[in-house]
């Protein structure tokens, strides 16, 4: 009978999303429903002196005004939830609402509940806040500097930390080394932008003292710990619910104040709230993502064997340490500095920074773009600087596929790969030879053609809760599932994690079918929703198939062996001698002695004739905690032309050969390539976050931050290999962030590469035309790049 | 001061009562429990608000509602007929042209009035039509797939109604 | 994003617009609302009350007008797209739309209200200066034209007094065998011009015998590039187009910004001007 797995079928979350009748947070309605608006900061960083809240209060259709000095002992302040170790990490306090102090534009200082959306808007202007400005710092190098304006009263030098990371001995490496090459590496701010702003509804009642949340959530189980946390209120009366959610990208995971601040309107009123965000308050008061300043080196033979590495980061974390802001630019990004290549010397520290500037937190890929692409940068750097082509210069420090597992000097166990296998598949794709000949013949014309290569790998599958609590993450990294199979054979699937547009309501629904001989139609899985769905810790990290999918197949697996064991009674057939054979349990021998799936769940869920000790019913909850991360890897590369009068990066092509083991379903595998290399696109050539010298958000609306448009992108061509992972019984690993790792460091090499005649090594991205342009002035101005 | 305000919304005959500064997202979503419509930005940017205004792809949330007084407008929910998905539902569907699906039913509003315009839409074309509906998951290249498949899809129709 | 409150009227004549602007108490008027409603969502802009002339016939159309053509200022942007008249004589207004906000935008968008909004950044403003567009006002208390190239005055400044309606653009003939050329350079985020350039080249033979040369983007307002003068007389060589574009932005006070630092701007608007002259040079020897 065809499996399931491996085939692309058509999404089963798509029939309602393409006809309107998907429900998203602000989509909720409940009968008296109320709405709640928040008054920003305009200032980066100043002094509330009051906030007179008397004229608002009275306006028409108002119901309450909180100020910050209003709520501050009522709630616990916004916690942090990752406080990695041996760092010397400092979290001051995060007010819901500012009251002494506002750290950035768009902190919250004020919230309005009205009978009306308009009502609670139009009353916001009626607040007046006397505010005493201060200097402002948003750089994160900046803000580190001895004088910078001081955030916090007990973060000295606004040094949140200092996380090292090493291995072997990168001093030594260094001086003993042949070549040596550098770079200072801005990774710039980003905005997530997740297409649906965030929003909360709230409904407390009174009577039963149970808070249901709706909202904008990646994992509604860790914001029902973090409500029930900062509202004081038993975890076991907070109901989290994350409907359908629009986008998350990371900018979901945290745990907001706004959102917490509706919960509290609605325990004080008794009556739900609406809190929904426009997309310029997304833009100030939503975390943002990156915001590296990096110096970094490399060093190694003439040979092009790689020897060491070296960074220096400062790693922005805007004015408050958010959800999982510490682990982003450590855990998730100092691990990686190996990449695909056995670099026995590397040493790492990484200065986490506040600054008067939105939050910074996970962004997609979250610290392991940053990685792969400074790793990616400096083996380009390398290898030109010894006059070896880059592809040769990665094959020859790759980690081979017979290495595996292999340890890299960061510590971290790479679990499986075949480097040199993707690596090879793109270049045929490309027809390496051919476009070097093309761009020999180009450059001869005064035409700049260039290829980029990333060959990535990254950590996903988030991971062994042994692990998390090591690194200090406030949570477990496993996942869960309850498969349910009701009488008639139809099957529900409750799961911890909670997807929202990756599709495994389809891809889970696939495994299962498969375990039951079923169609997919039989099955249903369920998330979001705290209250039907067993503890687990969501969607994020590329984990949810390669953690949350096998908790599936491990728990529809007991549901089997217990059908297993009903139908040798049934039979009468001794257990050892049932199989399963063409979607139905068959004993060996007598092929018309059988039972389907459906047939035993009936007599499970009727319990007429069970076996002796048997219990009733027939579903199983389990829990998987990986032993391991897994770790994706493949080849992106990317050829582009660049026109050296204005400036403008043409792409050509995008390859994309990925390795995420056995593929659940290859349509949806590819679409997230697509979307994932396109984020990635966006960083390298025109996402950027602004802010001036008084910390004011330049690009505040979608005017100003470039979202990449389906006329600015190119088609991507998608390949892919199969290595399984030894880490879980499926072999999968995490696809989800893979594409936004590679793309951005391969576009720039190719940028880079295109560029290279006129002595330019480095430009920062995003590379929009004006950067270009002038990088190309400077260099011919100099008679060399920067 | 709110207002009667009387469109036809798919077909059907709705009046909300509205203040003029109502904008027609807000009503259509609010007023008149059409969240189908959705809004992602606040400068006319991401097209997630795209309805049909009078045949016309437009963007709902620069659009007062008192503007669309007497105008005929479908939504996503109307787009479907006697519970047949539009080949453009279909299409999207079938080419997987969705993740979250938040900016879909804008998506394939704006595609509604590419197709009424332009039935054989090249790849450039349907990219320079769609640079007015943000995705950020796809990557558009599902999206422009979907809308090539539903064009085919359409022009293999509309022959065989003129027969019949 | 909520507007502040304000009253609304839906005008059902000209005349009713009028008399709504004639009693100067900031009455706004509305036509498409794609200037106007983004700007009032962040009250940036709070009018008391609109005028919504969205629903005027009388302000719609195109029409033949002394073998140039009349624009109602009603007239959306994709109407201009679709008239066969401007196709046919002046296709430099298909070429310029077609990069004007995207597809839902054209649709509700209107050539009135753009012009009237006057955008630094704005395609139109440019393509109206080197076509020498004469706009039709009126108010209560009468009518008047003004050339285009008296009407940008500065950011979102023109020389329509608070009462005016802007209800008309007169287009004069091309002049014969001329070539008309719209070229701009996008802001990513916006797709308004960082530097756009309209040409009108008209030859006689091989000489060109006028030229026209507008930018928008460059500066606060879109104007008349003077230098192009010196294309006359010339064949078009590409060194004459060269000595042209080079003073594209001379003289002018070049706007700066995160998108384009005023340097590289000045080098866009010199590149723009190049290659619209040389496609309206190329277009008019057809």
């Amino acid at each position: 009978m065809p499996t399931l797995f491996g085939s692309g079928i058509k999404r089963r979350e798509d029939p309602r999303l393409i006809t309107g009748q998907a429900t998203y947070t602000d989509d909720v309605k409940l009968p008296g429903l109320v709405y709640a608006a928040v008054l920003r900061s305009p200032y980066a960083h100043a002094k509330v002196r009051k906030v007179d809240v008397k004229a608002a209060k009275a306006a028409p259709g108002v119901l309450a005004v909180y100020t910050g000095a209003d709520i501050k002992d009522r709630v616990v302040p916004v916690p942090c939830a990752w406080n990695v170790p041996n760092c010397d990490l400092k979290v001051p306090p995060h007010p819901l609402l500012a009251h002494e102090k506002v750290r950035y534009v768009g902190d919250g200082v004020a919230l309005v509940v009205a009978e009306s959306r308009a009502a609670a808007r139009d009353a916001l202007d009626l607040i007046e806040v006397d505010y005493e400005p201060l200097k402002a710092v948003t750089d994160p190098e900046a803000a580190a500097k001895p004088g910078a304006p001081q955030l916090h009263a007990d973060v000295p030098n606004n040094l949140a930390f200092t996380w090292v990371v090493a291995g072997g001995n990168a001093d030594e490496a260094f001086a003993k080394a042949e070549v040596k090459v550098a770079l200072r590496i801005v990774q710039q701010r980003l905005l997530p932008t997740a297409m649906e702003p965030r929003a909360a509804v709230a409904s407390y009642n009174r009577g039963t003292g149970q808070l249901t949340l709706w909202v904008t959530s990646q994992n509604p189980h860790i914001h029902r710990f973090l409500c029930s946390v900062m509202l004081k209120l038993p975890e076991h009366r907070v109901r989290v619910i994350a409907p359908e959610v629009g986008g998350g990208f990371g900018s979901k995971i945290p745990c907001y104040a706004d959102e917490v601040l509706a919960c509290l309107a609605s325990m004080d009123l008794n009556r739900p709230v609406k809190w929904t965000e426009d997309r310029s308050e997304n833009y100030q008061a939503t975390i943002h993502g990156r915001d590296h300043v990096e110096y970094v080196e490399m060093c190694g033979d003439r040979d092009g064997t790689i020897t060491g590495l070296k960074t220096k980061v400062y790693a922005g974390l805007g004015a408050y340490a958010s959800t999982a802001a510490p682990g982003v630019p450590t855990i998730l990004h100092g691990l990686m500095y190996s990449g695909a290549y056995t670099i026995p010397n590397i040493h790492g520290t990484v200065h986490g920074v506040y600054a008067t500037a939105t939050p910074v937190d996970a962004y997609r890929g979250a610290g392991r773009p940053e990685a792969t692409f400074l790793v990616e940068r400096l083996v380009d750097t390398f290898a030109r600087e010894i006059g070896k082509d880059p592809i040769d210069v990665r094959r020859k420090n790759f980690i081979k596929k017979e290495q595996f597992p292999y340890t890299v000097a960061t510590g971290v166990a790479y679990d499986s790969g075949d480097y040199h296998g993707t690596l090879d598949k793109a270049l045929g794709m490309l027809d390496y030879q051919a476009f070097r000949a093309e761009q020999e013949k180009a450059r001869k014309q005064g035409r700049y053609l260039g290829l980029g290569i990333s060959t990535y790998t990254e950590i996903c599958g988030i991971g062994p809760s042994a692990v998390a609590g090591a690194v200090g993450f406030g949570g477990g990294l496993y996942d869960s599932a309850v498969v349910r199979v009701y009488p008639t054979g139809m099957v529900r699937v409750y799961i911890g994690t909670s997807p929202h547009g990756q599709g495994e309501e389809t891809t889970f629904a696939q495994i299962v079918a498969d375990e039951f001989g079923y169609p997919v139609e039989s099955v249903e899985i369920v998330h979001g929703d705290t209250e039907s769905t067993p503890q687990g810790w969501g969607t994020y990290g590329s984990r949810t198939t390669a953690v949350g999918g096998i908790a599936v197949v491990l728990a529809a697996r007991r549901v089997k062996e217990k059908a297993k064991k009903l139908v040798a009674h049934l039979l009468e057939a001794n257990e050892a001698d049932i199989e399963w054979k063409d979607g139905a349990f068959v004993v060996r021998g007598s092929p018309d002695k059988k039972k389907t799936f459906a047939e035993a769940a009936l007599m499970a869920n009727v319990a007429w004739n069970m076996p002796a000790g048997m219990e009733p019913g027939l579903e199983a909850t389990a829990f998987f905690d990986p032993t391991n991360f897994v770790y994706p890897f493949g080849a992106h590369l990317c050829t582009v032309e660049v026109d050296a009068e204005t400036g403008v990066v043409k792409i050509l092509r995008y390859i994309a050969v990925d390795d995420c083991g056995p593929q659940i379903n290859p349509m949806i595998v590819e679409g997230q390539v697509h979307g994932g290399v396109i984020q990635g696109i966006g960083e390298a050539l025109q996402e950027i976050a602004v802010y001036d010298a008084q910390g004011q958000l330049l690009t505040g609306t979608m005017m100003d931050y470039a979202v990449p448009r389906a006329s600015q992108m190119p088609r991507i061509e998608t390949g892919h290999t199969v290595t399984p992972t030894p880490v879980n019984p499926l072999g999968v690993k995490g696809i989800g962030e893979t594409g936004t790792i590679a793309s951005a460091a391969a576009v720039v090499n190719a940028v880079v590469d295109a560029l290279s005649p006129l002595g330019i090594t480095h430009i920062d991205k995003p590379l929009t035309p004006a950067r270009v342009w002038a990088a190309i002035q400077h260099a011919k101005g100099n008679g060399g790049g920067r | 001061m709110t207002r009667p305000v009387t469109l036809r919304v798919n077909g059907a005959t709705r009046t909300a009562h509205v203040e003029p500064r109502a904008l027609l997202a807000h009503v259509l979503r609010d007023d008149l429990d059409l969240t189908g419509t959705h809004i992602g930005c606040d400068t006319s940017q991401c097209g997630a608000c795209t309805v049909l205004v009078d045949g016309r792809a437009v963007k709902s949330c620069t659009m007062l509602a008192v503007q669309a007084e007497g105008s005929e407008i479908t939504t996503i929910e109307g787009l479907a007929k006697n519970g047949d998905l539009h080949a453009l539902q279909n299409a999207f569907w079938e080419k997987h042209g969705l993740q979250c699906g938040f900016c879909t039913p804008g998506m394939i509003m704006t595609a509604v009035d590419l197709l009424a315009q332009n039935a054989s839409p090249s790849e450039a074309e349907i990219r320079h039509a769609i640079e007015g509906n943000y995705c950020r998951c796809t990557g558009y290249q599902n999206i422009v797939a979907a809308i090539q498949s539903a064009a085919t899809t359409l022009r293999g129709a509309a022959p065989a109604r003129a027969a019949s | 994003m909520i507007p502040q409150t304000f009253d609304y009227v839906r005008a059902r004549t000209i005349g009713d617009a009028l008399k709504a602007l004639a009693a100067k108490d900031g009455t706004k008027v509305i036509a498409g609302g794609h200037s106007l409603i983004p700007i009032m969502k962040f009250r940036m802009a709070q009018p008391t009350k609109l005028v919504d002339i969205g629903h005027l016939a009388e302000l719609r159309g195109i029409a033949e007008a002394r073998r140039g053509a009349k624009i109602g200022a009603g007239t959306t942007y994709r109407e201009l797209m679709e008239s066969a008249l401007l196709t046919e004589r002046f296709p430099i207004i298909a070429e310029c739309t077609a990069g004007i906000g995207d597809l839902q935008v054209r649709n509700k968008g209107t050539i009135g209200g753009g012009l009237a909004h006057a955008d630094p950044a704005a395609d139109m403003p440019a393509v109206m200066l080197a076509l020498d567009a004469q706009l039709v006002l009126r108010s209560k208390k009468g009518k008047r034209t003004v050339a285009a190239r008296a009407f940008f005055q500065g950011a979102f400044t023109t020389a329509m007094a608070e009462d005016e309606l802007l209800v008309e653009i007169v287009l004069p003939p091309p002049p014969r065998n001329a070539g008309l050329a719209y070229v701009s350079f996008e802001q990513a985020a916006s797709g308004y011009a960082l530097a756009g350039a309209a040409a009108v080249v008209k030859r006689s033979r091989a000489t060109v015998a006028a030229c026209a040369l507008a930018m928008t983007g460059v500066a606060d307002h879109a104007y008349l590039v003077k230098a192009a003068e010196q294309l006359v007389g010339t064949k078009g060589e590409p060194e004459a187009v060269l000595k042209v574009a080079a003073e594209a932005a001379a003289g002018v006070d070049v706007l700066g910004d995160i998108h384009a630092p005023a340097e590289y701007r000045r080098h866009l608007a010199a590149v723009a001007a190049r290659q619209a002259l040389g496609k309206a040079l190329e277009r008019s020897k057809k």
